[in-house]
């Protein structure tokens, strides 16, 4: 495999300023996409660096690569097996916190990697009198070593420099570090090394010692591919490391991965020790660190603690929708003037109606909750590059716990829509920082729960029609009923479906930061990038399928003739003297409304609609929302506009500009019990076609995938009836 | 430094110190735990609990760590004055 040396990785520990130096780096020449197979996501920018071009690969932020999650066996497939694999590795640390994140260093090294160790923050360092001699770490260490500041910019070029030079003089690949991890494991890694070399198993892309010390540490991952390649020598190489096990255990009482870890923070506590750091003996946190103190001595309280998280949480929801509301008109309106421009231009017809009612309508809906998301996603940037997402996790760790979930369950809820504006596409992607299968799962298969801005339109139109005086008490509950739908269902899948005993919690509490401006704006504007794209493609489609299946096929010749019969006698009255000018004018528009009405219950949606009525009727739905709500389960994006559609395809009168509010307002048939219905609906059932492929993505089941469709639609259609039949 | 004993992780209180002497913990647990820094040998100090008196948050290498009360039991401490 030839390596690249315009190619560069850049690792690091989560909160490192890892990825405040890859922005710095690239700038929005960034390319976000995803891992094939896995679901982890993949960054590429580009790098100006002495008038060449630098590809640099963000690796996903790990404290290990021991594949406790999947975004540690990301990262080292990328170092070893992606063609072309990086030429050299810059190493972001967090000078206050050598220690711990040279431990990710050791096994760079182990694997090979030429490193450049950029020592990052080091101004905060030095200002709180923490003394790195960054020499004499390059020295003992034998690494290039240079001091960063990435928020201010200053010693980015230089690690990128060294970087690019360092892949030029090795080719991608050195020696591995080796170090002694006792007599013990040196003893065995000294037996099957050699045997793992000559069978060249795995030796095509991992050193044979590494690959030996995996077998140790009992990597799931390592192993079962190892397994697959040649059986025997694995369960030789296994067999080894039981007998090393056993060995420890009855002679140490540890275990051989914790032999291991331990002769790695050894090996880093020796050099660190040996004139690199001075005066880090003690427990001496740095003025950073002391301020987070104080704020987590307020903002983790008992009583203020989960008060300010309520508060924090209403408050970002409050602004969203009432600031959110004034760019969300400007949106709406252009797109009503565009529509009217193009109908005035165009003659009738079908295409006429392609464009205005289908695409035009259908895609001005979505993109008219841009300013919403895009101010829901600063939010949540600000709260995760801040901090305070991880004490979210840690106050509310103890709940989620109860519904067999994780801290961290509330971060995939959150941008699911647990903060109401959210979306289930990123908000399941999120799940992958959860390591446990079970919690994971639990959280994947309920996150559609929430309130996401897609079906936010749905609540915004019927609060302002039924509960115009309340609106931002009845969207707060809404988001509430959220919440217990996810948190109950949960617990009841985490007693039945997928029972287990929790997973471990250990996590960091990363000290409070100013969020980088350039970091939210890159962070909302990925996000929402998201969404545009989903509008223009998914939901684009989507709209032009669902207005054919609301045009075609069209009604009989001879239903058609009925209707010119009508009008025929309307106009021979007319001529007799018989009726007015506006009776008659009354009378064809009846016609009118009566042929549209025909032309929509003839097509594949009008019937699909209607015969769903049946079913649907105890819940209180007509056939018009039956149409919306099947529109709904491709994206919720169309509820709103299919119900508008549908609607304004009844309507003959161009000159009668009725919005759908009124219209709804003054149907008989719209009562608060139908309107209560449909949200409870909306908020519970069948997640949106990009959703289900997300969750058979994260899951790598089709069962999933129709878990999910199914009992939630049972699941939102009895909670539905049962809410109509006690409101009417 | 008044009060050495050896206890559990989950016995320190708020702004007790105290040095790691022995993890039990193997698996995905003890793997995560070392992953963070968490070995013999290293010093911390109890931070604080959340509203709920579980999680604890833990200082040690110049870092804030939290984990479990469950968790915490796998960790034996020898426990020094705050």
């Amino acid at each position: 495999m030839q390596n690249d040396s315009s190619r560069i990785a850049i690792a690091g520990n989560p909160n490192s300023g890892k990825t405040t130096a890859f922005n710095r780096y690239t700038g929005a020449r960034q390319h976000v996409g995803n891992y094939p197979g896995i679901t982890v996501e993949k960054k590429e920018g580009i790098a100006h660096l002495d008038g060449i071009e630098i590809t640099l690969v963000d690796l996903p932020g790990t404290y290990s690569l021991t594949a406790y999650s999947l975004e540690e066996v990301v990262a080292r497939r990328v170092l070893s097996e992606e063609s072309p694999p990086p030429g050299a590795v810059i190493d972001v640390i967090n000078s206050g916190v050598l220690e711990r994140n040279l431990y990710l260093s050791v096994q760079l090294l182990e694997l090979g990697m030429p490193l450049v160790l950029a020592l990052n923050m080091m101004d905060e360092a030095k200002a709180n009198g923490l003394n790195i001699n960054v020499d004499r770490l390059a020295e003992l260490t034998g690494l290039v070593c240079v001091p960063m500041v990435a928020r201010k910019g200053e010693g980015l070029d230089d690690a990128l420099r060294a970087a690019v030079e360092l892949a030029k003089k090795t080719g991608g690949k050195v020696k591995p570090l080796e170090i002694s991890y006792g007599t013990d494991v040196d003893l065995a890694l000294k037996e099957m090394t050699p045997q793992i070399e000559e069978a060249k198993l795995l030796t095509a892309n991992y050193p044979a010692r590494w690959l030996a010390m995996k077998f140790l540490e009992r990597d799931e991952e390592i192993v079962r591919r190892a397994t697959e390649a040649n059986p025997e020598l694995s369960a030789k190489m296994q067999a080894r490391g039981e007998a090393l096990a056993a060995h420890l255990k009855s002679t140490l009482k540890t275990y051989p991965e914790a032999v291991i870890a331990d002769y790695r923070y050894g090996w880093i506590h020796s050099i660190l020790k040996n004139g690199v750091l001075k005066g880090a003996d003690d427990i001496a946190p740095d003025d950073r660190v002391a301020f987070s103190d104080k704020v987590d001595s307020i903002v983790t309280q008992k009583v203020l603690g989960p008060l300010i998280l309520f508060g924090i949480l209403y408050l970002m929801y409050y602004v969203t929708i009432e600031l959110g509301a004034i760019p969300n008109d400007w949106v709406a309106n252009f797109f009503d003037w565009l529509s009217g421009v193009v109908g005035d231009v165009m003659s009738d017809g079908p295409l006429k109606s392609l464009i205005t009612d289908g695409i035009i309508a259908g895609v001005g809906g979505v993109l008219g909750f841009v300013p919403l998301i895009m101010i829901m996603f600063l939010f949540i940037s600000v709260l995760e590059d801040s901090g305070y997402m991880a004490r979210v996790a840690y106050i509310m760790d103890r709940v989620f716990r109860f519904f067999g979930l994780h801290g961290a369950s509330i971060m995939p809820f959150i941008i699911s829509g647990g903060i109401a504006g959210g979306c289930a596409v990123p908000g399941v992607m999120a799940t992958r920082t959860l390591r446990s299968p079970k919690e994971r799962l639990a959280t994947i298969l309920t996150a559609p729960f929430m309130t996401c801005g897609a079906k936010i339109p749905v609540f915004l139109l019927f609060v302002s029609i039924f509960f115009d005086a309340h609106r931002p008490l009845v969207m707060f509950s809404i988001t509430l009923c959220g919440w217990a739908a996810a948190l109950l269902v949960s617990r009841l899948l985490r007693s039945t479906l997928i029972r287990g005993a929790a997973t471990p919690f250990v996590m960091e509490l990363p000290p409070y930061r100013y969020p980088t401006f350039s970091g939210v704006v890159i962070h909302t504007w990925e996000r929402t990038w998201q969404y545009i794209k989903k509008a223009g493609t998914v939901i684009l489609a989507i709209s032009v399928l669902i207005w054919a299946a609301m045009t075609f096929p069209s009604p009989t010749p001879e239903d058609e003739v009925a209707f010119e019969e009508q009008r025929a006698a309307i106009t021979s009255q007319q001529e007799a003297g018989t009726l007015t000018e506006e009776e008659v004018e009354a009378k064809n528009l009846d016609v009118d409304n009566d042929e549209q009405q025909l032309h929509l219950r003839h097509s594949v949606a009008g019937r699909l609609g209607t015969a769903l009525e049946t079913v649907t009727g105890p819940a209180g739905f007509n056939w018009q929302t039956n149409i919306a709500l099947i529109g709904g389960i491709a994206a919720k994006e169309v509820v709103i506009s299919t119900l508008g559609t549908a609607y304004a395809l009844g309507s003959v009168d161009p000159e009668e500009d009725t919005s759908l509010a009124d219209r709804i307002r003054n149907d008989p048939h719209w009562t608060v019990a139908n309107a209560v219905s449909l949200m409870v609906f909306t908020l519970l059932y069948s997640p949106c076609f990009v959703t289900l492929m997300m969750i058979k993505q994260e899951t790598a089941r089709w069962r999933w995938l129709f878990f999910s469709l199914f009992f939630n639609l049972a699941f939102a259609m009895i909670l539905s009836i049962i809410a109509y039949q006690l409101l009417k | 430094m008044s009060d050495i004993s050896i206890t559990t992780l989950r016995r320190l209180k708020k702004g007790q110190k105290a040095i790691i002497k022995n993890i039990s913990a193997d698996g995905e647990m003890g793997r995560r735990i070392r992953d963070m820094g968490l070995v013999p040998g290293i010093q911390i100090q109890c931070m604080g609990r959340a509203p709920l008196q579980d999680p604890v948050a833990l200082r040690l290498l110049g870092f804030t760590l939290t984990l479990r009360n469950n968790e915490a039991d796998f960790i034996d401490v020898q426990a020094s004055g705050t």
